[in-house]
């Protein structure tokens, strides 16, 4: 198989790879980006642990391939700070203890700082079932959603 | 100087919700798991694993595969000795099957190449010629006469004569006269039980990254829940010193007793060593869930008599687990744990242990007690539907205490039981409305808790601030907790105090991270080794003033005399002490080492409530409360983290999760969309009641609190859709099909 | 004398006694008595065994002390999640 040239901009960065063509976004992104912040839980989609956002729409980049991101626009939770200020959802994850273990917490975080930005003001509901993607083995998701919902107030008052 | 022996009351640090010292890690993507690693000159490794549910290996021909240009290795059991040890060969065995395969995915050899499509490519050129054998998955069909004998010999002195050869151990405990018992109650029920294998589910999957070199030194990366652990086993499989291999734990990304042994480290080992390159191996989800540790699977018998009053006159129970193809303790477990909340007159408990062609069981949070006290529970609450008591008066009638003769021999010390049980009949919860469809359930929840071998080393730097090297992987948040009960006993802020998790090189052996023991032992000897670095700082300051050291206390964070005898000296803060540490006899550490006992056990209680959809079957839990003692909660946030996660992957067991095994003894859901673990949406808030009834075996009364969450839950759930539904349900999970038909059947 | 429980499977293997009555002021002089009195139970002393003093769980640790009014119980090693 012909490897493949990938232009594509990754957090605002512009960026470049060669990948065989069955390689998936995940790998391009962890193996030849730099960028491990996207886990790989499963790898068939099921556990949102590998989730960005390209081209505005929530992605499980498992089952993305690495050839689909050229011309494309991505974000990782590596995107997701400004400088040494962290996003308003990193804070209330860390200030709510939203995370144990953290593997699933880049995903998710990805995944509600795209939703508060299509509804700034979601329900509990529609927090659940917006991350019902991402599984989290460790929290019960409790603390999760209350830190989504305390992020996303401070948000609209900010 | 003196420290306070008694429980400390006032807490400064301790109690706080501080911020975690790896959360901007976590939160920023920087935190390093076990796949996150990549070194020079990395070699992929990947392993072949068994097509078969039971075969013999006849021959494994590697020649083709080694052909391929790329790879440099492959590896199969013949290229690590055979351990005398019984469990180290089965650990070994596990890794990489000797003479024959035990269950479909068990590893048969392993390969390193250049890169993950060579490796591929590699596996499908290995030649294993195989002979199939019978098999058998269910852990009632393995003990009947006629069963595939899955392994021989592997009974241990406890069997009796003409058991099944699967039948590998018999653990027996209770006192008193069950006949005599069962005499003086009004009503008596028995029900038979059966729950599926579970997995731990940690969304992390296996990964490591291991560097052999010529000179016989080598270093592994890994997933684990103990790198001591790792390091023992992997060693001795290599038959390696000790001293040349260290261990680094990662990050990790979950465990709950599934990162407590070896799986792909020995191989990625000897595939190093061979090929002379350091070789990572990454597990997929699908040889997570086919050769990773579910729990055991289990079939119960239990018999309870009761008056009419509700009080428990005798208690007997029959437990048969299955824990893969292995000898497995973890029945023992249940046995003991399975009545741990009564004080009984009569009671026993029979555990058998029995060999199946499913893959070798793990650690799952409270290994062995969900599934035994699921079933006990379930008859408790059968007796109070049937003789109308209430079931936490029930429960509170029955509750074991202080100074009762536990289920399983020793008499309890201080217990939060009664108090939990309390608090669960004041709650609001336990008398809210239910309507149509919907059942209320509870269920009492029991861990023994562990201590064990711990060591810490806390030193304090030139600015006066403080470095703890600790050797337990942190899993729930136990590096803050650790400085926090640094930063209580110093005197000085949480701020002040960094805690790290040190590789196997930088301490003496320390267990894994198990048993609910690391806040409880590694905190405590913590507090010991800021207690032996305060001693230091008393006597420096003691030297600088020319008084006896007996003559300096410590208090926040500063040496002081005791008295006007001792002098007029001002306080002598730790920064001071620190700074001139080198003039007055050089660096100050202190460091503690324990096989700390004392844990204490832990009880919880749980109210649920579900509603069953009568059409389809389909379960909403609607609200969802655990109370739980925790002894001092040191982070409360964290403590309710245990409390909220455990409760749900309790509810997953109860609703969803299971092995489902065809007939060709494969799995047949290995993989999160069939293996269904609880999403947000399926769930309510979980709330939290954490009592704090100080355990007398820890300074600042820490008990664990990691595993009994998970024990509850699913008793709590089949009691609330046994009353739900009108009809007893008796077999985990309970998923749509199997309550619907439950309500078909009731008409 | 020391009045050690034994849990119901070793029960069997040391006679069907109960409760195994030793001269010993440590948890080791436990084991090493028990192993004496009743050499079927080496093999599962040698496995590995807890034991509870006083109600509190070792799961190792020779030299936890035993007093003659100690209440000592022998149950198996046990391991966590």
């Amino acid at each position: 198989m012909k490897n493949i040239h990938v232009s594509t901009k990754v957090n605002g960065d512009e960026m470049e790879f060669i990948c065989p063509p069955d390689e998936t976004l995940l790998d391009a992104l962890r193996g030849r980006m730099g960028l491990s912040g996207a886990k790989e839980g499963c790898g068939t989609g099921d556990c949102g642990a590998c989730t960005v956002v390209m081209n505005g729409r929530v992605v499980a980049s498992c089952l993305v391939l690495g050839a689909e991101a050229d011309g494309a626009e991505i974000t990782t939770v590596e995107g997701m700070s400004t400088g040494d200020k962290l996003h308003p959802l990193q804070q209330s994850f860390i200030d709510n203890a939203a995370l144990q273990c953290g593997i699933c917490t880049p995903g998710i975080l990805v995944a509600a700082q795209n939703l508060l930005e299509r509804n700034p003001d979601p329900s509990e509901t529609e927090i659940r079932y917006w991350l019902a993607g991402n599984l989290c083995r460790c929290t019960g998701y409790d603390k999760i959603i209350k830190a989504v919902q305390i992020a996303a107030a401070e948000m609209r008052g900010a | 100087m003196n420290f306070i022996s008694k429980t400390k009351a006032d807490f400064k640090v301790v109690g706080t919700r501080v911020p975690r010292p790896d959360g901007v890690d976590k939160v920023t993507g920087r935190a390093m798991y076990g796949a996150d690693i990549t070194v020079p000159s990395m070699l992929t490794g990947l392993v072949l694993r068994s097509p078969h549910a039971h075969a013999t290996i006849d021959k494994i021909d590697a020649s083709k595969a080694l052909a391929l240009p790329g790879v440099k290795a492959v590896v199969t059991s013949a290229d690590l000795g055979v351990p005398e040890d019984d469990y180290l060969r089965d650990v070994q065995d596990n890794c990489l099957a000797r003479g024959k395969v035990l269950y479909h995915g068990h590893a048969v050899a392993g390969v390193a190449a250049i890169d993950m499509a060579t490796a591929k490519a590699a596996l499908k050129l290995i030649e294993v010629s195989y002979t199939p054998l019978p098999h058998v998955t269910d852990v009632d069909a393995a003990m009947a006469e006629g069963a595939p004998v899955v392994q021989e010999g592997r009974a241990d002195e406890s069997v009796p004569e003409g058991s099944h050869p699967n039948v590998t151990t018999l653990q027996e405990f209770g006192h008193g006269d069950l006949d005599a018992g069962f005499a003086k109650a009004d009503k008596i029920i028995s029900r038979s039980f059966k729950t599926a294998a579970t997995h731990q589910g940690y969304i992390e999957p296996h990964a490591c990254l291991a560097s052999v070199g010529t000179d016989g030194k080598a270093d592994l990366w890994c997933c684990t829940q103990g790198q001591f652990f790792v390091r023992e086993m992997c060693a001795a499989m290599m038959g390696m010193a000790a001293s040349q291999l260290r261990v680094t734990a990662s990050e990790i990304g979950g465990g709950f007793g599934g990162k407590t042994t070896v799986f792909i480290e020995p191989v990625a080992l000897a595939l190093s060593r061979k090929s002379g390159r350091p070789v990572k191996i990454v597990m997929t989800r699908e040889e997570v869930f086919r050769a990773t540790g579910p729990t055991c699977s289990s079939s119960i018998d239990v018999k309870i008599g009761m008056t009419n009053d509700g009080r428990i006159t005798a208690a007997d129970a029959q437990l048969r687990y299955q824990g893969g193809a292995f000898p497995c303790e973890t029945v023992g477990m249940g046995a003991q744990s399975a009545f741990a909340a009564y004080d009984l007159d009569a009671v026993r408990t029979q555990g058998w242990n029995v060999l199946t062609n499913r893959p070798k069981e793990a650690a799952y949070r409270a290994p062995g007690a969900p599934m035994a006290i699921f079933a006990v529970e379930s008859v408790v609450d059968e007796l109070c539907q049937e003789l109308s008591l209430d079931p936490l008066q029930v429960r509170l009638i029955n509750a074991a205490d202080a100074g009762t003769k536990s289920s399983y021999g020793p008499t309890f010390d201080q217990i939060g039981l009664k108090a939990t049980l309390q608090a669960a009949v004041e709650h609001e919860h336990y008398r809210a409305p239910l309507g149509e469809n919907q059942g209320r359930g509870i269920s009492c929840g029991f861990w023994f808790n562990f201590g064990g071998n711990t060591c810490v080393s806390l030193n304090l730097n030139s600015d006066g601030t403080v470095g703890i090297t600790e050797g337990n992987p942190d899993i729930g948040g136990s590096r803050a907790s650790i400085s926090m009960m640094a930063a209580e006993e110093l005197g000085i802020p949480y701020e002040k105090v960094r805690t790290i998790v040190a590789d196997t090189n930088s301490l003496g052996h320390n267990d894994v991270t198990d048993g609910s023991r690391v806040t409880f032992a590694v905190g405590l000897a913590t507090i010991e080794a800021a207690r032996d670095a305060i001693r230091v700082m008393c006597e420096r300051a003691a030297k600088v003033w020319g008084i006896d050291p007996d003559a300096v206390i410590w208090e926040d964070g500063c040496a002081k005399p005791s008295g006007h005898n001792a002098g007029a000296f001002d306080p002598m803060s730790i920064e001071e002490i620190a700074a001139s540490a080198s003039d007055t006899g050089g660096p100050i550490a202190g460091h503690y080492e324990v096989n700390a006992e004392g844990a204490g056990v832990s009880f919880g209680v749980h109210i649920a409530d579900l509603e069953v959809d009568p059409e389809t079957g389909h379960t909403k839990v609607l609200r969802y409360t655990v109370f739980q003692d925790a002894g001092k909660a040191v982070h409360p946030d964290y403590v309710e983290g245990q409390m909220q996660g455990g409760a749900v992957q309790g509810i997953g067991w109860a609703l969803n999760e299971e092995y489902i095994y065809g007939e060709d003894g494969r799995l047949e859901n290995a993989g999160f969309l069939d293996y269904r673990v609880p999403v947000a949406s399926d769930l309510p808030s979980i709330d939290t009641v954490i009592l704090e009834i100080p355990n007398p075996g820890h300074p600042y009364g820490v008990r664990g609190v990691g595993e009994t969450p998970i024990v509850p839950p699913l008793a709590a759930l089949a009691n609330a859709a046994s009353r739900a539904i009108g009809v007893r349900m008796s077999e985990l999970p309970m998923s749509p099909p199997k309550l619907l038909a439950a309500i078909t059947a009731k008409g | 004398m020391v009045q050690v429980l034994l849990t119901g499977s070793m029960r069997a293997l040391a006679g069907g006694q109960e409760v195994v009555e030793l001269e010993a002021s440590t948890f080791k002089e436990v084991m090493d008595g028990l192993r004496a009195a009743h050499p079927a139970l080496a093999p599962v002393i040698d496995r590995g065994v807890s034991l509870a003093v006083d109600g509190l769980i070792y799961r190792n640790s020779w030299f936890t002390e035993v007093k003659p009014d100690s209440e000592v119980v022998v149950m198996p090693y046990m391991k966590g999640g």
